[in-house]
């Protein structure tokens, strides 16, 4: 099974405990798939029910699939400005 | 021209005007963000501002091609900066040329509306008590709902 690094930033990078997660993914995995293994790690129960993903540097829909060679963001709430 | 950066130093707003300024343009519209004391009633040392710099830097350059677009804007310059801000340092500014001011007015309100809404960029305040914490709108604007 191949593997897929996801960045963390900010507030979920605290929560997590750590600047990026490695989290599994098989092909037709998708984002909410890859938000559902990444609760079972230890401080993700405190994440919003659904956080942004960004797949690429661009905003990322749920259904969307994700492949090993992504560049793959938890964004949390912005605040810039 | 158009261009967007994301920058670790201080933010001159004269620099922003010399670049989109042209012999063309009767208005400049310029948008500065700064640190101010007080939020959400707590007493504010400072800002601590990060960001997914990659993307943060697309994400300003998609803004400002739409907005480019949508008001017609003949020069467009943004910076924001990161780091460790004190009060009243400049966190953003934004400068927009146009042969006329409302469109160059129009245009600044539309790129901080974006800014605000879609570029990664966090900030953490830090407390004249000592404490610090990230900084998350969507809490601020249910709170303000409820």
């Amino acid at each position: 099974m191949s593997t897929v690094t996801v960045q963390l930033f900010a507030s979920y990078a605290d929560l997590l405990g750590a600047p990026t997660v490695d989290l599994p993914i098989t092909p037709g995995t998708t984002v909410n798939d890859l938000l559902h293994s990444l609760r079972s790690l230890p401080g993700a129960a405190s994440l919003p029910p659904a956080p942004r993903v960004a797949i690429n540097r661009s905003f990322a829909s749920a259904d969307q699939l994700v492949s090993s060679s992504d560049e793959i963001a938890l964004i949390p709430p912005v605040a810039g400005g | 021209m158009r261009r967007a950066s994301i920058v670790a130093g201080e933010i001159d707003p004269a620099t922003l005007i010399n670049e989109v300024g042209s012999l063309r343009c009767g208005a400049i519209s310029v948008f500065v963000g700064t640190v101010r004391e007080v939020n959400e009633g707590r007493a504010v040392s400072g800002i601590e501002y990060s960001a997914y710099k990659s993307m943060a830097s697309e994400e300003l350059e998609r803004i400002l091609v739409e907005a480019e677009m949508r008001f017609g804007i003949s020069g467009l310059v943004v910076e924001h900066r990161i780091g460790l801000l004190g009060l009243g340092d400049v966190s953003v500014v934004i400068a927009a040329a146009h042969a006329h001011r409302a469109p160059a007015l129009d245009c600044t309100r539309y790129v901080i509306e974006e800014i605000k809404k879609r570029v990664p960029i966090w900030k953490k305040e830090h407390y004249v008590d000592g404490s610090r914490e990230w900084v998350d709108p969507t809490r601020a604007a249910e709170a303000t709902r409820t």
